[in-house]
């Protein structure tokens, strides 16, 4: 059982912080939480909203259709009453008037002045919001404590949240699941845990929604963790920085979204031609050049996967939620130091911005591994930085830390010294010993996450941030229907895992993706792989999240148009 | 030449360029320094000064044309142990590269860049670069340049670099005296080497800068920001080599106060305890 709370209002009015106190209050009771945000490119002004889902059993998506709504202007009540259940409520000021009887018009603003802050009306909100679902007011008072930094407006809020409370009598009622010690977390502070626990040191970005939020996360924790975060002069230099501190045995990354990816373009071939690791997180907004900079979409696949001139090895891992983006991100550092290449960590604005509750991580889970070779060189033994070896690695030294050995590297082609060449031959044996890293890197793969049972006959496939939205939808289709369906899900993108997707899909009547852009290009890539097209697609490209209520229209509008098709065949 | 620890390699320069004789002063500087070939690092973009990593026994990166200076201030970031000298061309500096060499000298690492000033692009044959004189013809600039000469030395004293100097190619014990001064000094110190390329700029050749280079002589005050902005700016019939503006300032170090002492980031471990502490925001 659960709920879903929409928070509306224009940009200033402090939705994020009442979304914030709403869903830390229920996480604390001991709720599992769902959280997206929708927000305007803008700072001021404009439409935006949170919804705040919660429940007693594992959210793993928001969901279209809400329970409640906290209008902070008319306008919120206009653009969602369409999605309001039929018990539902609204909850907003007495000003504001709107003509049905699921809308109940409060002194809002009145009991918040009344207790210090006109400001704090919101709390008066989420303390009527508390009320109707019959929750106490426990975890209240430190949660404001922890959100507010000042005492003063935290009492403030206190008093009006408690105000709130008193306004309304209940009507709903929903039993926590037990407290199971679980963190809140959106997916790219995941991505900045994880990079602080993989031992990163040095981070260089230009700010670019939505991956920004990785970066401020960092800053906040810079002298706590040692971790140097520069904001570079462009997108440019934050990637050429980033090579250059790994190079110097700092474990090291750059975040950006598409439009300073196709900046940093040239600098992802450099760490694949200097074979210096390096960690890029590429969180996607929709569209070529500005786009929609605060919404989402799947777009940017073919593009990162194929981006640079010139032919090298390099691993793409789309990280599906925030648990799977922490230990995601610490096995691209682990992964780019053992083959030394570049590794991308492809999110996107859904996977960003959301929060849910997850597992603690489990830090033993962590291994940094660092494949370096500093102690093998100590003696008097030669050293190469493109020695030629089986495997296609070769040994890595970090400079000034071995003395009599010095470390070239060039991103002309070079030999086995680092030293530029002209070679005909030498030129071949470098690409081939690149090249050899991933034949070996394939073998490390991590199979898509099959979800569902052996017994289907329609086979989903989605990537990334889908994986919460396709496991919500395979649990209601599965529930109702006599058709079973599965699904893959991919994390690891590129190299293309095949192996289980070629023996489910060859059990499959039908094969669906599931993406968020307008072309399908994971069907697109899987046929190119393996030669498997797609019978139908699923795609979504307004910018907004598919959530399961979208897959479940979907897949039976392309089911049902298949019937007709058969029967005409007949 | 193995009685030098920085000992040079062959080069693919052309006879009598310029380049030959600042990676010799290079060497020299650094011998004198006193420090080991693994302890220095030796920057560059692409182009033909680019590749004075490539000729000296140091740590090497030759990265991407125009890029030379973020790799190079990272590096220095991720092990201030290490001495880091960016040597690359006027076109990869100032051109390229023009915004990382901007935002870079705000930021004050302690890293020495030297800039093999020949006012032409080499490499790719002779096209002009952002410190080609006013009317300079060339293949690309048929009628000869329009576009106006930036002058970096001013650029840098108006974005308030620590220290900023002038050199010659020609006069290689000079040319060895600044690099050291740079070496020594703490922030990022710009050397603009004014560089013959013989091959592809017939206008700057030797002769064109012997006859009007000269040296700041001791009554000069490089302290003095006026005095060094008029230095700066001074081009034409004469031209001044020699430290133009001197003054200490914090570097990047000293300002990032995990980074004021203790050791070299690439040398902290990682504490993983804190690290899961952080779980802890979360709950
Ligand atoms: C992205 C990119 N653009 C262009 C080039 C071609 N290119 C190489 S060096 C160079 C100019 C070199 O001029 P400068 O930096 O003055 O060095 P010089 O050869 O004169 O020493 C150019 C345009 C390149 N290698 N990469
Ligand atoms: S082309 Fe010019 S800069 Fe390049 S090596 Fe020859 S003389 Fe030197
Ligand atoms: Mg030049």
């Amino acid at each position: 059982m659960d709920y879903n709370i929409l928070i509306g209002g224009s940009a200033g009015q402090g939705m994020d912080t009442l979304a914030a106190i709403l869903e830390r209050v229920l996480k604390r009771k001991g709720f599992q939480i769902f959280t997206v945000r929708d927000y305007m490119s803008r700072v001021r002004g404009g439409h935006n909203f949170i919804q705040v889902r919660f429940g007693n059993e594992e959210l793993t998506s928001h969901r279209k259709s809400v329970d409640g709504i906290i209008a902070l202007n008319d306008e919120t009540i206009r653009l969602h009453m369409e999605d309001l259940s039929e018990n539902g409520f609204v909850i907003c000021d007495e000003e504001i008037s709107f003509a049905d009887e699921r809308v109940i018009r409060l002194p809002l603003k009145t009991e918040a002045k009344a207790s210090g802050n006109v400001k704090a009306m919101g709390s008066t909100a989420l303390g009527t919001v508390l009320k109707l679902f019959d929750l106490d007011m426990s975890c209240v008072e430190d949660v404001l404590k922890l959100i507010f930094a000042r005492q003063d407006i935290a009492t403030q809020n206190m008093g009006a949240l408690k105000r709130g409370f008193e306004l309304l009598d209940s009507r709903y009622s929903i039993e926590p699941a037990d407290s199971d010690g679980s963190i809140l977390i959106s997916g790219n502070e995941a991505i900045a845990l994880g990079a602080l626990a993989a031992g990163c040191k040095f981070y260089s970005a230009y700010p670019m929604t939505p991956s920004t939020s990785i970066m401020n996360y960092l800053a906040t924790k810079m002298a706590e963790a040692e971790v140097v975060v520069e904001q570079a002069e462009d997108e440019i230099s934050a990637i050429n920085m980033a090579i250059g501190a790994s190079y110097a045995g700092a474990r090291s990354m750059t975040g950006t979204s598409g439009g300073g990816f196709a900046l940093m373009v040239e600098g992802l071939g450099l760490s694949a031609m200097l074979e210096v690791p390096l960690v890029i997180a590429e969180i996607q907004r929709p569209s070529p050049t500005t786009g929609f900079p605060t919404r989402t979409e799947q777009a940017d696949l073919k593009f990162v996967i194929n981006a640079s001139q010139g032919e090298f090895p390099r691993m793409v891992i789309a990280p599906r939620n925030p648990e799977d983006a922490f230990y995601q991100t610490v096995r691209a550092f682990n992964l780019a130091d053992n083959y030394q290449i570049p590794v991308i960590l492809l999110g996107d604005q859904y996977l960003a911005d959301s929060t849910t509750t997850t597992r603690p991580f489990d830090f033993d889970r962590v291994k940094i591994e660092r494949y370096l070779s500093n102690d093998d060189f100590a003696g008097d033994r030669e050293y190469k930085r493109y020695e030629l070896t089986p495997d296609g690695i070769s040994p890595r030294i970090i400079p000034g830390k071995v003395p009599g050995k010095t470390v070239l590297v060039d991103s002309d082609e070079h030999d086995e010294w680092g030293h530029i060449t002209e070679s005909a031959e030498v030129r071949k044996a470098m690409n081939d010993k690149r090249m050899r890293k991933l034949e070996y890197l394939k073998k490390e793969l991590q199979e898509p996450d099959f979800l569902g049972d052996g017994d289907f006959e329609t086979l989903f496939v989605a990537w990334g941030s889908l994986h919460g939205p396709v496991k919500e939808a395979l649990k209601l289709l599965n529930k109702t229907g006599e058709k079973k369906y599965a699904a893959l899900v991919f994390g690891d993108v590129w190299p293309l895992p095949e192996k289980l997707l070629l023996e489910k899909a060859g059990k499959a009547k039908a094969v669906i993706n599931i993406e968020q852009n307008a072309t399908g290009q994971l069907a697109s890539l899987i046929r190119e792989c393996t030669g498997i097209k797609c019978d139908g697609s699923i795609l979504k490209y307004d910018g907004r999240p598919i959530c399961a209520e979208f897959i479940i229209e979907n897949i039976k509008l392309i089911l049902t148009q298949k019937q007709l098709f058969l029967e005409q065949d007949e | 030449m193995g009685e030098y620890r920085f000992c040079t390699s062959e080069t693919a320069w052309c006879p009598g360029c310029g380049d030959h004789n600042i990676l010799e002063a290079l060497r020299e500087a650094l011998e004198r320094t006193g420090k080991q070939p693994h302890e220095v690092l030796v920057v560059g973009g692409i182009g033909q000064a680019a590749k004075t990593p490539q000729y000296i026994n140091t740590n090497g990166f030759c990265g991407l044309h125009g890029r030379a200076v973020p790799p190079a201030f990272a590096a220095k970031v991720a092990n201030r142990d290490l001495t880091v000298i960016i040597d690359s061309g006027d076109g990869d500096t100032y051109g390229e590269g023009g915004n990382h060499f901007i935002h870079n000298i705000r930021r004050n690492a302690d890293i020495k860049h030297f800039v093999h000033d020949n006012q032409i692009y080499g490499l790719t044959k002779g096209q002009a670069s952002p410190t080609t004189d006013l009317g300079h013809i060339t293949e690309v600039q048929p009628f000869g340049t329009v576009n106006e000469p930036m002058n970096p030395l001013v650029l840098a004293l108006s974005l308030g670099a620590g220290f900023v100097a002038r050199a010659f190619s020609g006069d290689k014990d000079h040319l060895v005296s600044v690099m050291l001064e740079a070496i020594n000094y703490k922030g990022y110190a710009l050397v603009d080497i004014l560089q013959p390329c013989v091959s592809f700029n017939k206008i700057n050749t030797f002769q064109w800068y012997s006859k009007r280079v000269y040296k700041l002589d001791e009554a000069y005050d490089s302290s003095d920001k006026r005095a060094a902005f008029e230095k700066a700016a001074e081009w034409g019939e004469r031209i001044p080599i020699g430290v133009i503006y001197k003054a200490e300032k914090p570097t990047y170090h000293d300002k990032i106060e995990f980074l004021r002492e203790g050791p070299p980031l690439v040398d902290r471990p990682v504490n993983m305890d804190k690290i899961k502490g952080l779980m802890e925001d979360f709950k």
